[in-house]
């Protein structure tokens, strides 16, 4: 699809130019992912209004509806939810597929470089919305020689809804 | 003719009110008017939340009266769209959930517009005023 072609060659150009002006590569990293949590602040409104999608009973759910939903109606591929923990706030985002990467080898001088780091702030951002505070973090990159694509997502904090009204004051 | 809908709200997730729009000729409102009333709705949306005998409840959806109702729809994130009808007015569910799609998309899309400020998109005013039209024109069909 053409449509993909010039997202991915965008998103390219994108990390190239940051690279370019910011001369550093966690510099890079923690501006691809501010970038993401624009993003993600306000793409989740859209989702919510075009997905159908119902609150999420808890975070287990949240994730599958992530991995299922989100990324099917975003980037069109679907990622796996694994790796729980025993308390249910951490798991695995598998992505077996990435459109972002099609064409993309990293350089050496680029080794610490998260090319996808975008994504990561996507959830962040678009997570932080509806009351959860999370830590999003790259486990696995097939750029950087791995299996698989890895997204550890971990629940930091719930935020509860209710308005911070004391009875008392 | 009188229309469906007299006025729709948007109110922003700390109670500003970001958009007012008038449909029909009834209940014209100032600025300060409308101002006001979106912030009174902003707290009695809140207080209701708190009185309600039902377990997880997410606020006062319609309010009733003698002279008109008053729709509300309030998004997972905490930004309510409300419009103020005639008594008996249907579907206006459907209204606020295509208003709510035309937000994600002219509002939030806009890389110009600033998140909680208010809404200056034209964007979304020529496909707000549309999908107002054919719902009226739903409304003369039906």
């Amino acid at each position: 699809m053409q449509n993909a072609e010039l997202f991915t060659l965008t998103y390219g150009a994108i990390v190239r130019q940051l690279l370019t002006d910011l001369e550093d590569v966690d510099e890079v990293n923690k501006q691809l992912d501010q970038m993401g949590y624009n993003i993600g602040i306000r793409l989740i409104d859209e989702f919510l209004a075009k997905s159908n999608v119902s609150r999420c009973v808890n975070f287990k759910e949240t994730a599958e509806v992530i991995a299922k939903v989100g990324f099917k109606m975003f980037l069109g591929i679907t990622a796996t939810v694994t790796n729980w923990d025993v308390d249910g706030s951490s798991c695995s985002l598998v992505l077996e597929d990435n459109p972002l990467v099609d064409f993309v080898e990293l350089p050496d001088m680029c080794q610490g470089l998260y090319y996808c780091n975008v994504l990561s702030g996507v959830i962040r951002g678009a997570l932080e919305m509806v009351s959860m505070k999370t830590e999003v973090t790259w486990v696995r990159d097939m750029l950087r020689g791995d299996d698989a694509y890895e997204l550890r997502l971990k629940l930091l904090k719930q935020v509860p809804e209710e308005y911070p009204y004391k009875d008392d004051e | 003719m009188a229309a469906a809908i007299n006025c729709l709200f948007i109110i922003n997730k700390s109670g500003g009110l970001i958009f007012y729009k008038d449909c029909g000729s009834a209940g014209r409102m100032d600025t300060n008017d409308s101002l006001r009333l979106a912030s009174l709705w902003h707290s009695m949306h809140a207080i209701s939340q708190q009185l309600s005998p039902v377990n997880g409840c997410s606020g006062i959806q319609l309010l009733q009266a003698d002279t008109f109702d008053l729709h509300c729809f309030q998004s997972l994130t905490g930004t309510k769209f409300f419009v103020v009808s005639e008594p008996g007015a249907q579907h206006m569910e459907p209204l606020l959930k295509v208003i709510y799609e035309l937000y994600t998309d002219y509002v939030l899309k806009n890389p110009f517009y600033e998140m909680e400020m208010p809404i200056r998109c034209e964007l979304f005013d020529i496909n707000l005023s549309q999908a107002i039209q054919r719902d009226r024109v739903a409304l003369l069909g039906r």
